[in-house]
């Protein structure tokens, strides 16, 4: 019983350290050929209004909704102790450095890396990956780093507007509910934000954009066994990059933010 | 070399080529000869290793063990690029098309030429509506999606993007599952006619002694990862092969036994 118990946990363990070393050789891989020509513009384009254009609505009613029940949360707690009038300050930096990027990091995870998954593992149940090897084109230039570049540069932007539509979610509830002087709301909005409360949130961005791309590829990329394994491959991408978003979310605040 | 060995280096040879999945041995020292510019059609069941083979001289699998040379170069020692050169050669019709469903029917017929070939979209697309229409394709039916296709149709795409760069080679995976009699003698013929305007060596994997029966200069027989038989299409009849009789026959009875769960 009790070496069943051990040679369970070493199962276990090694087949945690196979599938970091696949996920390490597919990123090596795709981050190689997204830095070297050639690079599939068309594809990029395409994948940029995927990505960024047709996330949007989603973006732009999470982040409105966010902002505003964090104006409204906010004031109810700082009331216990008369600050506020901090509301229009702790709403901008909570959305510039964390919610606006994890929030709108994990919205874009599950509509995007669903997607590349089920595309990509349609493609390979399909033999649609093999037919591009033998068309003499290598898949990962012309799936992969697309996806990855494309979303690398998207999400950035995806969440600067957010970030944007964030405040103003937070600015129609401090306005028109809590009774707060229009400008002063703005001046408060403004007056103590760092720049670099908004680039930490852009960098965050990025990196979310890349692993949101990198898990949908991934489990696409190496789906097996038909409808279901894409089905499989799906979820999975979805549930590990919205890990992802949320373990490097923490790395990348203390990279910035630690003292 | 001279230009009588030339002649005689096989278009593909592979020898004593293994792979294995886990503990399945799928292909367990295959050795076939390809010639130049003849038509070699390899029969056998399912999962005998017939599509395990063809994935191994595309370099889509990697066999553990063996020799793979196309036009008298070893393709399991060349690196990404080389490869990428050698692949250059082959045009291939999957068994369910593989058209990529994110492109117009042209643009699948012209891919190879735009992606690999580097030639412009409007003359790709000049001569994918030319291969279209060797395939028997309106030239409307370019700016379908592969989705808007039938079966036959979308092999017949498949067989239009495969002759699409006049490539030296040319696979055929089980070139008439799916389809109608009538459909896939259309599709028969369609290959006879394309190999022969074209010259090229081919090289199809099958169950469909029909459609064997007419594509082939040369019959292979693969069984349990080896092949057993060899020999020209007119003498498949009298092989002397009890395993080969069986198969062509259909009959339930003799050497090659299912493996049923009861």
């Amino acid at each position: 019983m009790r070496w069943n118990f051990l040679a369970l946990i070493g199962r276990v363990s090694l087949s945690f350290l196979a599938a970091v070393g696949r996920v390490a050789l597919f990123t090596a891989t795709a981050i190689r050929h997204s830095l070297t020509p050639r690079w599939y513009l068309r594809h990029i384009a395409r994948q940029m209004m995927a990505i960024g254009y047709y996330s949007l609505p989603v973006i732009g009613l999470t982040a409105f909704f966010t902002g505003a029940v964090l104006a409204l949360q906010i004031y109810i707690g700082s009331a216990r102790f008369n600050a506020e009038s901090a509301v229009a300050t702790i709403v901008v930096i909570g959305i510039t450095r964390e919610l606006g990027p994890v929030i709108g990091g994990l919205m874009v995870a599950g509509r995007v890396s669903a997607a590349m998954a089920a595309e990509l593992g349609t493609m390979r149940v399909t033999e649609q990956i093999d037919a591009l090897v033998t068309l003499s084109t290598n898949p990962f230039k012309y799936l992969v780093a697309p996806r990855l570049i494309a979303a690398v540069i998207t999400l950035p932007a995806l969440i600067l507007v957010a970030d944007i539509i964030g405040v103003m979610g937070g600015y129609a509830v401090g306005t028109g509910k809590l009774n707060f002087n229009y400008a002063i709301y703005l001046k408060n909005t403004f007056q103590f934000l760092e720049t670099m409360d908004v680039i930490s949130g852009l960098v965050k961005a990025a990196v979310f954009g890349f692993l949101i791309a990198l898990m949908g590829c991934y489990h696409g990329f190496n789906s097996t066994g038909g409808a279901q394994g894409v089905g499989r491959a799906t979820t999975n991408a979805v549930v590990s990059a919205s890990i992802l978003i949320l373990v490097t979310n923490y790395l990348v605040t203390e990279l910035f933010f630690a003292k | 070399m001279t230009e009588q060995a030339n002649n005689e280096t096989p278009m593909i040879r592979l020898r004593d080529v293994h792979k294995r999945f886990g503990p399945k041995v799928v292909l367990d020292g295959l050795s076939l000869d390809v010639p130049k510019g003849q038509s070699v059609v390899v029969i056998g069941g399912s999962g005998t290793g017939k599509s395990v083979m063809l994935k191994c001289i595309l370099g889509l699998l990697r066999p553990e063990q063996g020799l793979i040379e196309v036009d008298g170069e070893n393709v399991l020692q060349m690196n990404a690029g080389e490869r990428e050169q050698v692949l250059r050669k082959f045009g291939m019709l999957f068994q369910g098309a593989a058209l990529f469903d994110s492109l117009p029917v042209w643009e699948n017929v012209a891919f190879g030429l735009i992606s690999a070939h580097n030639m412009k979209r409007s003359a790709a697309r000049e001569i994918a509506i030319e291969k279209l229409a060797q395939v028997g394709l309106a030239p409307e039916v370019g700016n379908l999606s592969p989705a808007e296709l039938s079966g036959g149709m979308q092999k017949r795409v498949g067989l239009a993007r495969a002759i699409a760069t006049d490539p030296e080679i040319i696979f055929f995976d089980e070139p008439t599952t799916g389809l109608d009699p009538i459909m896939a003698d259309v599709i028969n013929n369609l290959i006879v006619d394309s190999v022969k305007n074209l010259g090229a060596t081919t090289l199809s994997i099958t169950h469909d002694m029909a459609s064997a029966r007419k594509i082939a200069d040369r019959i292979a027989m693969i069984y349990k990862g080896r092949i057993i038989w060899d020999g020209p299409v007119d003498q498949i009849d009298n092989s002397g092969n009890e395993y080969v009789d069986q198969f062509i026959h259909g009959r339930a009875e003799g050497p090659i036994t299912m493996e049923l769960r009861r």
